[in-house]
Order: structure tokens, then C-alpha cells, then sequence
């Protein structure tokens, strides 16, 4: 299917969509779980944690992956007691969909939040005067209706984190097969002469995922909404 | 079944202290705003929580500050029905209505959805979306889901306030037979004196916070001292059985042997109806008037009168058809010789009594 590219190619496409992809499934339940506490509890430190949540989105990409590598790095206390429980994040593609996550995660958080503020609070508590607890209120209103929100933020996260680059370079550099994605790639040809032809392709593609992603979030919250709406 | 609050809360600078028994069939809670109807219903249904008292449906405790009991919403076993609906949107008709059956305990004797959607007429209506109703069908729905969560106590919290006049109309016989045949408590928020004289097995008036009267609906509503709407929603409530329907668009009525001509009521020969008279829509006579355009000449003797500060009087009026309350001015009363004991007819147009005021 993708002949038209070379293997060194096809391996950072291949391997940036897994990142990214691993990068939004395991922070989706996260997300969520964050947008619902900012968007309807009160809690001590709420901007506290309202701003640690965006930081990402602020600080040079760089610093990020830094910070990622002082923390989780093979001799950091965080990244060492990993190690020993058999999960590593330094040097390896996990360590990718990790810096692609925390970068991609306020844009999450966003788009889920808003959509949570835009639900009525009478209709969960209708809901639990029906006898439902908060649990069920959560997973048979709440749920259904934010749903448009959660896929947007989703598609979102999945987009961002097909382009994730400082942090991920930073922090689990820049290896063919490994950690080399997408946009790593560009750079790498970008380095070398007559690399250019092929950091055309991977940009083209680039761009037609990122196309994709915000078409695709589009249509399917405007078709959620509707189902919604009745 | 019968449910039993108590509880004193204060709410920004008002205080409430309340105190009633709610027996089978529908209680209103009838008072002006701020007057704590809804700070009950929501202490009942456990989304406010009052500083002191007990709230209970039988010997099921549901609320008591001595022993610290507080049941969450969800346990409380309700069915609440609210101003706006609150229909799931993203959910049919027919899901919105058993929604509260995935929850009810497996001990709930369950009502039948059939039986619930024929009661209601929302059989159409089943495979549609919430946004695809009207604000009258949304309302039927609202009642039906609450009692599809076989609940042990109803609570409607002014449930016809956000609807028009006509959509009022739809709505009100269905509260009618839901009074008639859920055997639970029926607590009803209401500012309407139309609905606490068509609904009502008890009323319980509430002013500024506490408990003014409760009692019977023709008990309260003809006691002139008991005005917590202001003086125009004062009015009595006859009790009558439809005799005849005519053919130029009037039913007769016979209320203690008195005949009383109403525009068409729609219930069958022998049907039992309340009719609310407001007091300002009766006039009074010493003699029997003649060469008049009313039908209904009530005779009658003074029982009280109460007269404030303004023009005008409240007469009460002992008749063979019940009490009957007349608004006139003091002016009158002094021309007319109007004192207790003396004989007096009312005199009620029949136009005047709208088909809001008359139901079962």
C-alpha cells in the first residue's frame, strides 16, 4: 500500500501512528476523568492542577522533554522503579507515546470539558432522584451526552500527537524504528543532502493526516449532536 | 402510605420551620414564592439537606438529624416530576420512560408500562425523540417515568407553571388520575388556587416560612383569613354531581340540591366534579333577584365577614350548596345591611366559572 515510500519511511509513518494512537487510548479515561473534575467539582488546588494540566500546551516543547527525562530516564528515581517492574519509557517508542500524550493532553481536556459544562446538572440530578447512582448517572447521561466532546478531543489528541517533535526528541531522541516518528524523520532527512524528496512525502502526509483528523472530528460531532438533539 | 416531614432550615435571611403529615393522595403545598414549597420538596427528595428534622414515608426514614440519617436521592425510592420535564435527550420516549426501572429494587411491585402509557395516551409517542414533543407531551412523559420508577412517593414541583393556559388544560386530568390511582403520596407544588381546588386531597397553605393552615381543599380555600396568594385567588370549592348535559352547550350541576348551570363540563352523568367560585366573580343580592342575565342564584345566610384595610369585604355565605365566598366593597356591605345571620343570595354567572375550575 504505501510502495511509494521507502522503508526507513514507512517505518516512522508506521510508527508514529502507533504512538499516537497508544498516546489517546490510554489518556482518553484520564481525560475525562480530569475535564469531569474541572468542569464540576470544587476542590482545594483546582487551579493548581487546572494549570499543571495546560502547562504542556505553554512551555517550550523542549523543556517538556526535559523534564520528561529527569523524571522518567533510566536513572531517575521514577523511571528507574518503572524499569524494575519491566516498563521503560527512555529510548523506546512507549517513551514517545508518553511525551505525545502529556503534549496532547490539555487539548483533550479542552475540548471535554466544555462539552461536559454544556450539560445540564438538573438532568444527572433527575436522574438520581430516579435511582440512579452516580456512577450510573455518570455512564448513562453524562456519558451519552458529552460523547461528541470526548471524540473531538480524541481526534485532537490523536492529530497533536501525530506531530509531536521537541519533547519527544528530547526526551527519547531520535532512533530509526524506535523513536524516530513522523516529524523526527522529516528532520533527520531534512539533514541530510537530497533528503528532500523524502521529507516532501512524509510532510504531504503530514498534512493529510492533520486534514483527516479535524474533518473527521467535525462530522462525527455534528452527527453525535444531532442523534443527541433528536 | 403516608409520608411525615418536620425540618427548620434557614436560606439566605428567610427561615423556615415545617411541620406536616402528607397522607395518600395529592397534598399541595400551596403558598406565594419564597414561602418554602420548594425548599421541602427538595428537602424530601434528599437534594437539600435541612439543618434540623426528620423526614419519613411510613416508618422508612429517609432524613433524621438526630441519628444523623441522610439517604442519598438515588435511595430514597422517588418519582420526581419537574417544572421543565427534564427528558433525557439523548434517549426515546420509551427509553426516557423506563429509565427508572433498571434501578428499582427487584421488592418494587412494578407499574406496567402498558398500563402507564395507556393512562397517559402517549402510545404514539413512544419511538420519538424528547425534542420531537410538545411542552404538554414532554409533561405526560415526566409523569410517566416517575412512575414507572415504582416510586413510594410522588413529588411534582409546580409541574404546570411552565405551560400556557390550553397546554394546563391537557395536562390536569391526568394529575386527576394519577391522584386517583397511585397509591403513594402525592406531594404537589403549586401557586394556583385553580389546581389546589381541582387536585387536592389536603392542602398545606405555607407562609413565610411556616405552616399557616392545612386541611381539606373546600376547607381552606373558603377561609377568607387564608389568602396566601392575595385576595384574588380567593375562592370556594363546591362539591357536585353532573345531572345534564343541555344542548345549548351547558351541563347542569347539582351541588346539596342546588342547581347550578356551568358551560360543558366533560364529564359523564353522575360524575362527581369540584367547582371553584373566586369570590370575585360572585355578587350578592338580599332579595331574590328577578329579569337577570345569570343563571346561578344561590340563597344562602351570612356567616362572617372579614374586611381589611382596602374598599373591599370577603362575605361568607352559608348555603345549601356549600360554603360560598362573595368579594365586595365595605360600601356594599354597609348599603345591604349585611351582618351574620341575615338571609342573602350569591349570584354566579355561569361564564364566569372556566373549564379550569371544574375537574374531579
Amino acid at each position: 500500500m504505501m510502495e511509494w515510500l521507502s522503508p526507513e519511511e514507512q517505518q516512522a509513518v508506521l510508527l508514529s501512528l502507533r504512538v499516537a494512537f497508544w498516546a489517546t487510548i490510554v489518556s482518553l479515561p484520564f481525560g475525562v476523568f480530569t475535564a469531569y473534575a474541572l468542569a464540576r467539582w470544587r476542590f482545594p488546588g483546582k487551579q493548581i492542577v487546572n494549570g499543571l494540566v495546560h502547562l504542556p500546551l505553554i512551555l517550550p516543547p523542549v523543556v517538556t522533554g526535559y523534564l520528561l527525562l529527569i523524571t522518567f530516564g533510566r536513572r531517575a528515581p521514577i523511571g528507574a522503579a518503572l524499569h524494575e517492574i519491566g516498563i521503560t519509557f527512555a529510548f523506546r517508542w512507549t517513551g514517545a507515546a508518553l511525551a505525545a500524550a502529556i503534549v496532547a493532553f490539555p487539548l483533550m481536556v479542552r475540548a471535554m470539558r466544555l462539552s461536559i459544562e454544556a450539560v445540564d446538572p438538573k438532568l444527572e440530578q433527575a436522574a438520581g432522584t430516579l435511582g440512579a447512582s452516580r456512577i450510573w448517572v455518570f455512564l448513562t447521561v453524562t456519558l451519552p451526552l458529552i460523547l461528541p466532546g470526548v471524540l473531538t478531543g480524541a481526534i485532537l489528541a490523536f492529530a497533536k500527537a501525530m506531530g509531536e517533535f521537541g519533547a519527544t526528541i528530547t526526551f527519547v531522541s531520535n532512533i530509526p524504528g524506535q523513536t524516530q516518528t513522523l516529524p523526527s524523520a522529516i528532520y533527520a532527512f531534512l539533514q541530510v543532502p537530497g533528503g528532500e524528496s523524502s521529507a516532501l512525502r512524509l510532510v504531504g502526509i503530514s498534512v493529510a493526516i492533520a486534514m483527516l483528523a479535524l474533518v473527521a472530528s467535525e462530522l462525527l460531532a455534528r452527527r453525535l449532536a444531532r442523534r443527541i438533539s433528536g | 402510605m403516608s409520608l411525615s416531614v418536620r425540618l427548620t432550615h434557614s436560606f439566605e435571611d428567610r427561615r423556615f420551620d415545617i411541620s406536616f403529615e402528607a397522607p395518600s393522595g395529592v397534598t399541595v403545598l400551596f403558598g406565594g414564592s419564597g414561602s418554602g414549597k420548594t425548599t421541602i420538596v427538595n428537602a424530601v427528595a434528599g437534594l437539600l439537606r435541612p439543618e434540623e428534622g426528620r423526614i419519613a414515608v411510613e416508618d422508612r426514614v429517609l432524613f433524621d438529624s438526630d441519628t444523623g440519617t441522610n439517604l442519598k436521592p438515588h435511595k430514597r425510592r422517588l418519582g420526581y416530576i419537574f417544572q421543565e420535564g427534564r427528558l433525557f435527550p439523548h434517549l426515546s420516549v420509551k427509553q426516557n420512560l423506563l429509565y427508572g426501572r433498571w434501578f428499582a429494587p427487584n421488592s418494587a411491585l412494578p407499574a406496567r408500562l402498558d398500563d402507564v402509557v395507556d393512562m397517559l395516551g402517549i402510545g404514539p409517542l413512544l419511538t420519538r425523540r424528547p425534542n420531537a414533543l410538545s411542552g404538554g407531551e414532554k409533561q405526560r412523559v415526566a409523569i410517566g417515568r416517575a412512575l414507572l420508577a415504582s416510586p413510594e412517593l410522588i413529588l411534582a414541583d409546580e409541574p404546570l407553571a411552565a405551560l400556557d393556559e390550553a397546554r394546563k388544560a391537557e395536562i390536569l386530568p391526568y394529575f386527576e388520575r394519577l391522584r386517583d390511582e397511585a397509591r403513594v403520596p402525592i406531594l404537589y407544588v403549586s401557586h394556583s388556587a385553580a389546581e389546589v381546588a381541582r387536585l387536592a386531597t389536603s392542602v398545606v397553605v405555607l407562609q413565610n416560612g411556616k405552616v399557616a393552615r392545612q386541611g381539606s381543599a373546600s376547607e381552606v380555600l373558603s377561609d377568607p383569613s387564608v389568602t396566601p396568594m392575595g385576595v384574588r385567588s380567593v375562592g370556594a370549592v363546591l362539591e357536585a354531581h353532573v345531572t345534564r348535559h343541555h344542548d345549548d352547550g351547558l351541563s347542569e350541576l347539582n351541588a346539596g340540591g342546588v342547581p347550578l348551570f356551568l358551560p360543558r363540563v366533560s364529564k359523564d352523568i353522575g360524575d362527581m366534579v369540584r367547582v371553584r367560585v373566586a369570590a370575585q366573580d360572585v355578587m350578592l343580592s338580599r332579595d331574590r333577584p328577578v329579569g337577570l342575565s345569570a343563571l346561578n342564584i344561590v340563597p344562602g345566610t351570612v356567616a362572617s365577614i372579614r374586611s381589611g384595610i382596602g374598599p373591599g369585604a370577603i362575605v361568607s355565605l352559608d348555603t345549601a350548596a356549600g360554603r360560598i365566598l362573595s368579594r365586595v366593597t365595605r360600601r356594599s356591605v354597609a348599603d345591604l345591611g349585611l351582618v351574620p345571620r341575615v338571609s342573602c343570595h350569591a349570584i354566579i354567572k355561569t361564564v364566569s366559572v372556566s373549564p379550569q375550575d371544574v375537574g374531579g
